[in-house]
């Protein structure tokens, strides 16, 4: 026989017997038995489908089945079985986390939303649409939505959750406005060129809409701050442009519970989703690692500065990411959870796909590996342990190399495009053309290799390494624009 | 009605404040008597295992929970119930307390305003799956 070992708060339903003898067999056999034997029992054990509740956990031994083969696990002769409540509770002052904590819920409840005369005036627009109404828009009222990035897509996602009367928007962004940010990112104006993003940010929405709050957050957001950020919010808007920053955002939304609308653009293509949203009533769906559970290699999907991208995608992509938002925080129509769309903007092409959340999600599937906010960088291969590191040189040493004549060979490592744009007189060998002009590289100088911003020489000098055995190679930190930044400001930026 | 002495009470108060702003939670032991009076004689502290925001929430671990009952077994105690503290907040279970919230435990809220407002009450859940309140005395029980 195995022990079932029954909690106190159920010990009523079972005579006030705590310890039980059941056949051996499976978990859902032990429940069965029990609840035949207790019919009392059933309403706190299984839940109107027949499944075990999910604040009932059960362990064998000191193994959640949740971790073994759920309740399909074997209860073996001998075997002791604890029947464990969840306690949790709370002051939840505030009705949206309690919602929230049910994992992704559509959070916000505005029904004690009150507007003032002008407000009322200023979204009209929206109170009379059938469908949508005032109800609709308390809940924007009451709503806090994180945004994170307020570049590309930050631009148009923060312009309209402003204007549409969010209630509190928070913006991450550790950047500054730079003049080559203004082809596409229509939140700033030249003026705002040189000022930390969040406040210019700050300055524009507010002057388009004085009714709402901004929170900002002039950082990056990392594994430290991420989920202390992120837990004041309702719905998590993620409009970054790198893969550490991206899984950290949905790592920490499903953690704690929050719907992350999603969205990012290359070149001429862009992607939005909903990820980790229950719509009410519904099932939860998937999230950033059910499509995909691990990132592509570093280098291979180059960033926007790197790769480009066409100014008005992220307008366009940007202002699919706001509509989601919206339809998350007001339950209005059919959003995009469970679904990918892409847009090609080259060939004006719209596709859906269907994505499902996976059994071996590492984050919420049926073995969770990850608890906690791991390092995303080294997660992502941009600074893999194992690799020694690369010899750096900063813009400041190689000025002096070249002031004090030091001998040394300078490699620019990028397109001829950008060459045309700026250069500092290295000789131009293209990346994918290094192996084949290995023997252009000197081995028997300093050689300095750079490109825009430091990642493709790194990878060149990796190659080259490794191909060739060059033990002579330097990357340029911080690449050319490190250089006019530091050195010759007078050159072009691009 | 729940008897906590002076002594218990101060260990729940001690466990409130260290835990200021965060919410603490444990355990409380002790015996029942045939006409439903309760008296706790020894708690145990646990660690508030939510991820994310502990100032509007606790969890308890399952394996805390093994532990209390193992604990309570071994001394011949029940396991009465739970505390847990409201910081900056009444001391009447939210909304959210009822629906996480176990038959039969008493559920003994700790309100902490600052460190001199600190209020505790007790409730426990009836039939209808409501709280209720349940009288805390500190009377010494023989």
């Amino acid at each position: 026989m195995a022990t079932v070992i029954i909690p106190t708060p159920l010990r009523k339903f079972t005579n006030n017997t705590a310890r039980l003898q059941v056949k051996p067999g499976t978990v859902q056999d032990t429940v069965r038995e029990l609840t035949i034997n207790f019919p009392d029992l059933k309403k706190h054990l299984l839940d109107e489908q027949g499944k075990i509740r999910s604040y009932v956990n059960i362990f064998i031994g000191n193994d959640d089945i949740r971790d073994l083969q759920q309740e399909h696990t074997a209860v073996q002769e001998g075997a002791v079985v604890s029947i464990v409540p969840a306690i949790a509770g709370g002051s939840g002052a505030d009705p949206r986390s309690a919602a929230a904590n049910a994992g992704g819920a559509a959070p916000v409840n505005g029904e004690d939303v009150v507007f003032t005369k002008e407000e009322l005036a200023r979204y009209n627009r929206h109170i009379i649409i059938p469908g949508f109404g005032m109800e609709a828009q308390q809940k924007l009222k009451k709503a806090r939505v994180l945004v994170v990035g307020s570049g590309g897509l930050g631009s148009p996602v923060l312009l309209y959750l402003a204007a549409a009367g969010i209630g509190t928007i928070g913006i991450v962004d550790f950047d500054v406005v730079d003049d080559s940010n203004l082809q596409r990112q229509v939140l700033f104006g030249v003026d705002a060129v040189g000022q930390p993003k969040v406040e210019a940010a700050k300055k524009r929405l507010q002057a388009l809409n004085p009714h709402i709050e901004l929170k900002l957050y002039n950082t990056h957001l990392n594994s430290h701050n991420a989920l202390d950020i992120l837990k004041d919010y309702d719905v998590i808007a993620d409009g970054t442009d790198n893969f550490p920053t991206r899984y950290l955002v949905n790592d920490a939304s499903v953690l704690l519970g929050k719907p992350n609308v999603y969205a990012s653009i290359f070149q001429f293509e862009g992607q939005v989703s909903v990820f980790n949203y229950r719509p009410a009533g519904g099932t939860l769906g998937p999230n950033y690692r059910d499509l995909y559970p691990t990132p592509p290699p570093p280098g291979l999907v180059p960033s926007c500065a790197e790769g480009g991208v066409l100014g008005v995608l992220p307008g366009i992509i940007g202002s699919l990411q706001a509509l989601e938002v919206i339809k998350v925080i007001t339950g209005v129509g059919e959003t995009l959870s469970g679904r990918f769309y892409i847009f090609d903007a080259l060939n004006f092409e719209s596709r859906t796909f269907t994505i499902k959340p996976r059994e071996d999600n590492p984050l919420n599937g049926k073995n969770p590996t990850i608890t906690a906010l791991i390092d995303y960088e080294q997660f992502c291969g941009m600074r893999a342990v194992e690799e020694k590191p690369l010899k750096e040189v900063t813009a400041k040493e190689l000025y002096d190399w070249q002031v004090t004549g030091e001998p040394f060979q300078l490699i620019d490592v990028r397109e001829p495009h950008e060459y045309a744009i700026v250069n500092i007189g290295g000789e131009l060998i293209p990346l994918a053309t290094v192996a084949d002009h290995a023997g252009e590289i000197d081995r028997d100088r300093k050689v300095v290799v750079h490109c825009k911003v430091g990642g493709r020489s790194a990878k060149a000098i990796r190659e080259l390494e490794e191909k060739f055995g060059y033990t002579n190679l330097y990357n340029l930190k911080g690449g050319i624009l490190a250089y006019i930044d530091q050195i010759q400001p007078e050159l072009t930026k691009y | 009605m729940i008897i906590i002495d002076s002594r218990i009470r101060q260990l729940l108060v001690e466990d409130a404040l260290n835990t200021f702003p965060d919410e603490c939670c444990g355990f409380m032991f002790g015996r029942e008597e045939h006409d439903g009076t309760r008296q706790v004689v020894d708690i145990l502290v646990v660690d508030n295992a939510k991820a994310g925001d502990k100032t509007r929430r606790f969890e308890i671990s399952p394996q805390d929970y093994m532990t209390a009952e193992a604990h309570a077994l071994e001394h011949d105690w029940t396991l009465l119930g739970i505390y847990h503290s409201h910081p900056k907040h009444p001391a009447i279970p939210s909304e959210h307390d009822r629906k996480a919230a176990q038959p039969y435990f008493s559920y003994v809220i700790i309100s902490v305003m600052d460190a001199e407002t600190i209020e505790l009450r007790s409730w426990l859940l009836n039939e209808e799956q409501q709280f209720e309140e349940e009288t805390i005395t500190n009377y010494q029980y023989q």
